[in-house]
């Protein structure tokens, strides 16, 4: 079984392990860090060691079947006859990576239109299509797509596959990785493809802290993630291109849909915060509640739409679609006035797209600093008043 | 009617730091809490049990210290609760998480419903309800907003899907994954806390469950993290001085600036 080893030589005693420990499974005893039965080897206090004192032990696993397993695919959505946006960045990354590696890209598109969409995949960097137009196949049928990806991965043994972060990518992918009994890395902000092994790196913010964490897959196909929208950038659309189609048709072969859609309903598109060319992101530091007025009444005045970090989500300050970070939204607007928000990895994960961003803290040192092309160290509230004085 | 709802311990806190000397990571502040989606989860398992009658029964894998939490669950409302630890399920990434909880449910065998959450908030990712299902090979529904309709057969669901809603029907056996503001979770009273703590909490370990230890814990996880690192920002930062009326004007430059 794996376990935690602590080399009782290089110990020191320093006692930051058992500081680093999310789970109470180290403990000094005298001057050695010792482990107990708590440890679920997250492996933090490997990374948090200064002496190089503690190691897993654990099997190396070797899988030789992985050769078989070749080609970078993303999974393209097709959501209310257009392709998803998050589809077409993936496949701007997709090209990069599969360039390195020397490998196809492929767009896995199942959708009844499909073949509507092959011009425009190609242009944007696909090698091959592998298409589904069968009738009433769509995103929607998550049943039938789930059946139809098992049976493409079992077949053609894809090395790397690619999911956008989406209700649908978040639903399906999980379902696709049980099948194939593969890992599969959420919300990826950096891929890579490691220059030694030809294996996928993928870079999140991890430890629910401000650390990122960059995951392999080792010992299983297909290497999975999901990316959410905004994170990479698509390519220049190139009509030059040339690409492949494979059609593969499933009627009356999959399994009978279990769930039964009873209706599907999409809201008229509101100003989404994606969008915005000039954005006011509100933190904690804005304090009180009734506070967030003076941030609408500001944003209205400079034409601004107002998005927030997460705890203001969660305090019930504003709605989630307006949340912006690792787990929100991505956002790119020219301008992004930020108040009162410490500048966490998960939340620069969203806005390090930003043409211009001026952050106002009343802590010097706040990480959003780091950032921003024009700091503003204060309290943000005195500001907002004396902004939308008259 | 039968429902299993699967709870996670989470650390109370995201505070991780680094220490400013050596680099390293620091972590203050072990409290635990059951991951917030979970415990909205047992309580719309509680008023579905209210509608219909039957059992709870909470699952989670955890370290042994996981058992206060779900006695708190009991408190909350659940029947029973089943806690999977074992040293052969630490370093589990959502693979070998999903396969170790759907031993479990085979061992409470026998269910309708299985709750998730729709994430847990101290890794975000989402996967275990949707792999859970896989694996037990049940259909399912992600982020659900609200439960319309529920029998002894089938639930029906809003769940939330990009750009609006979808309205659907499961027939059980079901898995859904629901969203923090499907209920709001009661507040146990002193009664039930009472009684919670007269309640035992089953605890299997891998070979109780009959696991394949080579598919759970680290051995039976893909995933591997190989490198962890602070990213450098290194934008040139201007420092916007002077009286709170002269930053406004700085800041009303820069908007007129940006066109
Ligand atoms: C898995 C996971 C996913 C996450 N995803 C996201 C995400 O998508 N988006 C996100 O935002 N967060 C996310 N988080 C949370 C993130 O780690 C931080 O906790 C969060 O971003 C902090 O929000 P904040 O900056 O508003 O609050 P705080 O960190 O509390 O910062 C408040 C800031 O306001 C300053 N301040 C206080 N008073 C004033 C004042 N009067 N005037 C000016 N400044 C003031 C303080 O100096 C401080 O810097 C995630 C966390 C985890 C674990
Ligand atoms: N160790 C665990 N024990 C029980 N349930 C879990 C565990 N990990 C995750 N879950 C369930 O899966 C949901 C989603 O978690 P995650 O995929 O980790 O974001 C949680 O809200 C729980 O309901």
């Amino acid at each position: 079984m794996p376990q935690l080893i602590i080399n009782k030589e290089l110990c020191r005693g320093c006692t930051i392990c058992t500081r680093s420990c999310g789970s109470d499974a180290l403990h000094m005893r005298g001057r050695l860090a010792e482990v107990n039965d708590n440890c679920i080897l997250c492996g933090i206090c490997v990374k948090s060691c200064p002496f190089g004192a503690i190691t897993i032990e654990k099997e190396e696993k070797i899988n030789t079947e992985m050769d078989a397993y070749k080609n970078l695919w993303v999974f393209v959505e097709i959501n209310q006859n257009r392709i998803a946006e998050v589809s077409l960045e993936l496949l701007g990354i997709g090209r990069k990576l599969a360039d390195e590696k020397g490998c196809h890209l492929v767009a896995v598109v199942l959708d009844e239109n499909a073949l509507l969409f092959a011009e425009d995949l190609i242009s944007y960097g696909a090698d091959k299509l592998i298409v589904c137009n069968d009738k009433g196949i769509g995103i929607y049928a998550e049943e039938s797509c789930a059946h139809i990806l098992d049976d493409l991965v079992e077949k053609e043994k894809p090395e790397i596959f690619l999911f956008g972060a989406t209700g649908v990518g978040r639903s399906l992918a999980p379902r696709v990785a049980a099948q194939a009994k593969t890992g599969l890395t959420a919300d990826c902000t950096v891929l890579e493809i490691d220059g030694d092994t030809g294996l996928l790196r993928q870079t999140r913010p991890a430890f629910g802290g401000n650390i990122m964490a960059t995951i392999v897959c080792l010992a299983k196909r297909p290497q999975m993630s999901t990316v959410r929208a905004g994170v990479m950038a698509k390519m220049e659309y190139d009509r030059t291109r040339s690409g492949t189609i494979q059609k593969v048709s499933y009627q009356n072969q999959l399994p009978e849909a279990k769930r039964i859609i009873l209706e599907t309903s999409f809201a008229p598109k509101t100003n989404s915060i994606t969008d915005a060319e000039f954005l006011v992101v509100v933190g904690r530091g804005i304090g009180a509640k009734k506070n967030m007025k003076l941030v609408h009444t500001f944003a209205e005045k400079i034409g601004a739409q107002v998005a927030v970090s997460r705890p203001l989500v969660d305090m019930g300050y504003a709605e989630y679609p307006k949340q912006v970070g690792q787990t929100g939204c991505t956002v790119a607007p020219k301008l992004l006035i930020s108040l009162g928000v410490s500048g966490a990895i998960q939340h620069l994960a969203g806005i390090t797209r930003a043409e211009k961003i001026i952050a106002v803290n009343a802590d010097d040192t706040a990480p959003i600093f780091g950032i921003s092309h024009y700091k503003v160290v204060g309290d943000c509230v005195a500001f907002l008043k004396e902004y939308t004085k008259d | 009617m039968k429902t299993i709802v699967c709870m996670k311990q989470v650390p109370s806190s995201n505070e991780v730091r680094l220490h400013p000397v050596t680099k390293t990571i620091i972590r203050d502040g072990k409290a635990s809490v059951i991951n917030p989606f979970d415990a909205s989860a047992l309580e719309q398992a509680v008023q579905i049990r209210e509608k219909l009658g039957g059992s709870i029964t909470a699952l989670s894998m955890g370290i042994l210290e996981t058992a206060e939490l779900l006695r708190d669950g009991i408190s909350r409302g659940c029947d029973e609760a089943v806690l999977l630890s074992d040293c052969a399920f630490a370093g589990a990434d959502t693979l070998a998480t999903s396969y170790t909880l759907s031993l479990g449910v085979d061992k409470i065998g026998d269910f309708d419903l299985i709750l998730c959450g729709k994430m847990a908030v101290d890794g975000d990712t989402a996967q275990i309800g949707p792999e859970l299902a896989q694996t037990l090979g049940i259909p399912y529904a992600t982020d659900v907003i609200e439960i319309l309709e529920v029998d002894e057969t089938k639930i029906t669901v809003k769940r939330g899907i990009d750009g609006g809603t979808q309205v659907i029907t499961l027939p059980y056996p079901a898995l859904i994954t629901v969203v923090k503001e499907i209920q709001k979770p009661r507040l146990p009273s002193i009664q039930s806390i009472g009684d919670s703590l007269q309640k035992e909490i089953t605890i299997y370990t891998a070979p109780e469950l009959g696991a394949d230890e080579t598919r759970t814990g680290l051995n039976g996880s893909p995933t591997e993290v190989v490198q962890t690192f602070i990213p450098e920002n290194k934008v040139d930062c201007v420092e916007l001085t002077g009286s709170i009326a002269e930053i406004c004007k700085s800041i009303a430059t820069i908007r007129q600036e940006v066109k």
